[in-house]
């Protein structure tokens, strides 16, 4: 099999699978090694970029998906019914962005940060299936803890945690207007 | 008057503290507590005055602010004061640290945003269930296309006797379905812009024919599959093929 036929294979699951694909999953269909399957990937996705491909192949964690790009947003839109697409309100976005960089975290450590009452941006993060439970504290009254979702690095194009933008150091900033 | 228009934008007591902070255009270590308090409290009152919901939080917040100012006030006893200078203690201290922290988590809701404004841009086909067709085949062994013949003009023959015993009037299929002549204006009109009414009807045809060609065109206008045209007073009315 050579290399050109392991894209289009890659290409059609990719398109008909419609969620991340995980490696392990595409090297049960192509049985080959993982690390030859990540390269082709990896060589598909800068294809698809130099081409200027209507879809792209984006990577969260461990899995690859095929998706629209940000550019064609106003186009697609025209096929879709008016739908009013709430963003996230500013309390949620600054919750989750509390969330995403102290995981896993409990209420009460974000509501100290925040210096409000957070529970229900919390709950609008996990009905949107940015943030979910991961688990509780083993403490007094067990909190609850919260981390972000593989929906979140999906939604925010992250594909871990890693990539978060550095947290800048108000501090410095500040004391560089001297 | 001055912050009436964004009172309800602000996220909780660091929000706005900050936010008055960043007017004053001071160092954040050099804020004047007094002066913050003051404006703090000013805002609150503002809000109450426009019947704004002031939570517990923002009374907290302006409640540590007085708290520190009057610790401030309080007249220093050199010897303990020159201790906690060394001891770099200060009563702001862990409000601005708490200030800072929130400030980073905020600019950092800011980047998040920005990333979500172009990646909540994409979009995903949805994972359809994955099925082929199963091959459900009809077996028909043995049998060749003769035999069905055969087969058939077997159940003609059977049912042949009663033609003869029975005497029908005939009637006449009709000629040309108005579907058939719908499709025969539209297929006139394939390969060109417009056609003439009369050109329409050149080809040698019967008066049921006429008829339906003539019920047709009324019916493709109905549809709003063409335009009918007559650019001059008596020349030949046309029919154009309407354009989406």
């Amino acid at each position: 099999m050579d290399k050109t036929q392991v894209k289009g294979i890659i290409e059609g699951v990719l398109y008909i699978w419609g969620e991340p694909l995980s490696i392990d999953s595409l090297h049960k269909i192509l049985e080959i090694n993982k690390k030859d399957i990540k390269c082709i990937i990896e060589e598909m996705i800068d294809e698809f970029d130099y081409n200027r491909r209507g879809l792209q192949i984006i990577k969260i964690k461990n899995s690859y998906q095929l998706a629209t790009r940000p550019i064609h947003y106003d186009y697609i839109k025209k096929l879709m019914p008016e739908k009013t697409n709430k963003g996230l309100s500013n309390a949620a976005l600054e919750t989750l962005s509390i969330i995403s960089y102290k995981q896993p975290i409990t209420r009460v450590e974000i509501e100290n940060i925040r210096g409000v009452k957070c529970d229900k941006s919390i709950s609008t993060l996990i009905d949107k299936g940015l943030v979910e439970e991961k688990g509780r504290l083993d403490r007094t009254g067990k909190p609850i803890i919260y981390g972000t979702t593989d929906n979140f690095l999906r939604h925010f194009g992250l594909k871990d945690i890693s990539e978060l933008p550095k947290l800048k150091d108000v501090i410095l900033e500040e004391n560089n207007t001297f | 008057m001055k912050y009436n228009i964004t009172l309800e934008s602000f996220e909780g007591p660091f929000d706005l503290l900050y936010h008055l902070i960043e007017k004053s255009e001071v160092d954040i270590y050099d804020v004047s507590i007094a002066k913050i308090a003051e404006q703090y409290i000013e805002f609150i009152s503002k809000m109450q005055e426009l019947d704004l919901e002031v939570t517990s939080e923002f009374l907290l917040m302006a409640a540590t602010l007085l708290e520190i100012k009057s610790k401030m006030l309080l007249p220093k006893n050199d010897i303990k004061d020159d201790q906690m200078e060394m001891e770099g203690i200060d009563p702001r201290e862990e409000l601005i640290e708490r200030l800072i922290i929130y400030k980073k988590y905020k600019n950092a809701a800011n980047e998040l945003k920005n990333k979500f404004d172009i990646h909540g841009k994409v979009f995903y086909k949805p994972k359809e269930e994955i099925s082929y067709p199963e091959n459900k085949d009809i077996t028909i062994e043995g049998i060749d296309l003769n035999n069905l013949v055969k087969a058939f003009d077997r159940i003609l023959k059977s049912n042949n006797f009663k033609k003869n015993d029975l005497k029908f009037h005939e009637i006449k299929k009709e000629e040309m379905s108005i579907e058939q002549a719908m499709k025969f204006v539209q297929n006139k009109l394939d390969n060109i812009e417009k056609i003439e009414f009369t050109n329409l009807f050149e080809d040698k045809l019967t008066r049921t024919n006429i008829v339906a060609i003539f019920v047709a065109i009324l019916e493709l206008l109905k549809l709003k599959k063409i335009d009918i045209i007559q650019e001059n007073n008596f020349t030949d009315i046309s029919i154009r093929k309407k354009h989406r």
